[in-house]
């Protein structure tokens, strides 16, 4: 089965570097099953997991927006922030989530919305991987 | 004489107490100054990369209009600049403090004509003190700094350059050479120079098209930019610091040798009237 090299990197250092056999990411257009030899491809990401199968293995990561370069034997995931499962607190997810729930429901200025909302996708993005 | 030697000796005492603080602070100093160039080098890839799509895209593509590639009459600039938060590191927050004064002095006549981003407690008090317009500030940045930390300064700079708010940012900050040398430097960050493509450009797809992409590219890779040189100050922080705390011992151990001298100089010329005071009253018995 033919392989490439996954890399996620953020502003920090390099969280991932593997070779694998698939990666599914979400797109801002939809979901995206990459496999190797995939046609040069760059996208934006949704706030989303991203799944990596390697040798019957599966890693599942929280990456927080970025984009996705993809070459026919190399796939780069640049995010402001990514985790694996190991490497993520739960409580401090949790109490983020909550955190950003309350700011949404006291409805202040747009910014603060968005903000918020965001603050949201990424708490509930973090637990959603450690769930799996 | 007896009193001169004690202030002499007082004088020793202290002069050593400093040096054994100064020698620390040079010491912790270059221990932090190792970790903040791994943390740049650590950086380096994430800014290599998104350079490398957005030069990708910018030369695959022709004609790709973006406000932030769009050079404009200038009105109003932004300035951000990068200083520590504490003092003890020579010339560094001087200096750079020092060129941007300049600058602003000979290319803006009022206040209204530029506004300025902070990040570090000197360079806040600084620009305060002298009643000049910032807008955003950033203090109490920790020696190892996240992006998380700096996110919203970058995020608010890059926006309101592209919300009109000012025609061109720079970047002022210490550029890191070596622990000896660091180089005050004002960087034109918006609009982005042209970016250079260089090497074999892979010709990719682009989804949802390439304007689409740029445009979450370039806000993010601008902040990268700013993210690194911060990155690059808190490197030239340590740097300065350690090579000032460095010069302070070696001049506190001048000085201590200098008084040493004078110390013995003193302590034998004592001696030596007291020895001629007990011959002189020997002889007078005699």
């Amino acid at each position: 089965m033919s392989t490439f090299l996954v890399e996620i990197v953020t502003p920090e250092r390099k969280v991932y570097a593997e070779t694998a056999n698939m990666v599914s990411v979400k797109g801002v257009e939809g979901e995206l099953g990459i496999l190797p030899n995939h046609i040069p491809l760059v996208t934006p990401l949704r706030i989303a997991p991203v799944t990596i199968k390697r040798d019957g293995k599966v890693d599942v990561l929280a990456v927080g927006g970025g984009f996705i370069e993809v070459r026919k034997d190399k796939v780069v995931i640049l995010a402001e922030s990514a985790e694996m499962a190991s490497e993520i607190d739960v409580n401090r997810a949790q109490a983020a989530k909550q955190r950003a729930e309350e700011r949404l429901a006291a409805k202040q200025s747009e910014i603060d919305f968005k903000r918020a909302e965001l603050a949201l996708q990424r708490a509930t993005n973090r637990i959603n991987v450690t769930e799996r | 004489m007896a009193k001169g030697m004690r202030d002499i000796k007082r004088e020793i005492k202290s002069k050593q107490n400093m040096k054994q603080i100064t020698k620390a602070m040079e010491m912790v100093a270059a221990s932090k100054l190792r970790r903040a160039q791994e943390a740049s080098t650590k950086a380096r890839p994430y800014s290599d990369k998104l350079k490398e799509v957005v030069a990708s895209i910018a030369a695959g593509t022709k004609d790709v209009k973006h406000p932030m590639l769009e050079t404009r009459p200038v009105k109003k600039t932004g300035y951000l600049v990068i200083t520590s938060d504490r003092g003890l590191a020579g010339g560094y927050n001087a200096n750079v403090l020092r060129k941007v004064t300049q600058t602003i002095r000979e290319k803006h006549k009022s206040s209204d004509d530029y506004v300025l981003f902070v990040i570090g407690r000197k360079g806040r008090d600084y620009f305060r003190r002298r009643n000049m317009p910032i807008v955003e500030e950033v203090i109490g940045l920790s020696d190892s700094p996240t992006f998380a930390d700096i996110k919203s300064i970058a995020y608010n700079a890059v926006k309101m350059f592209s919300e009109g708010a000012y025609d061109e940012l720079y970047i002022c900050y210490n550029q890191f050479v070596n622990a000896i040398t660091q180089i005050p430097t004002e960087l034109r960050l918006l609009p982005l120079q042209e970016v250079g493509g260089k090497g074999p450009v892979t010709s990719y797809e682009y989804e949802p098209s390439p304007e689409g992409v740029l445009e979450v590219l370039l806000p993010k890779y601008a902040e990268t930019l700013i993210y690194s040189a911060v990155l690059d100050g808190k490197a030239s922080e340590q740097g300065a610091r350690m090579t000032a705390m460095g010069s302070a011992t070696k001049n506190a151990n001048k000085m201590i040798n200098q008084l040493t001298l004078t110390y013995n100089r003193a302590r034998q010329a004592a001696i030596t009237q007291e020895i001629s005071e007990i011959v002189a009253g020997a002889n007078a018995q005699a």
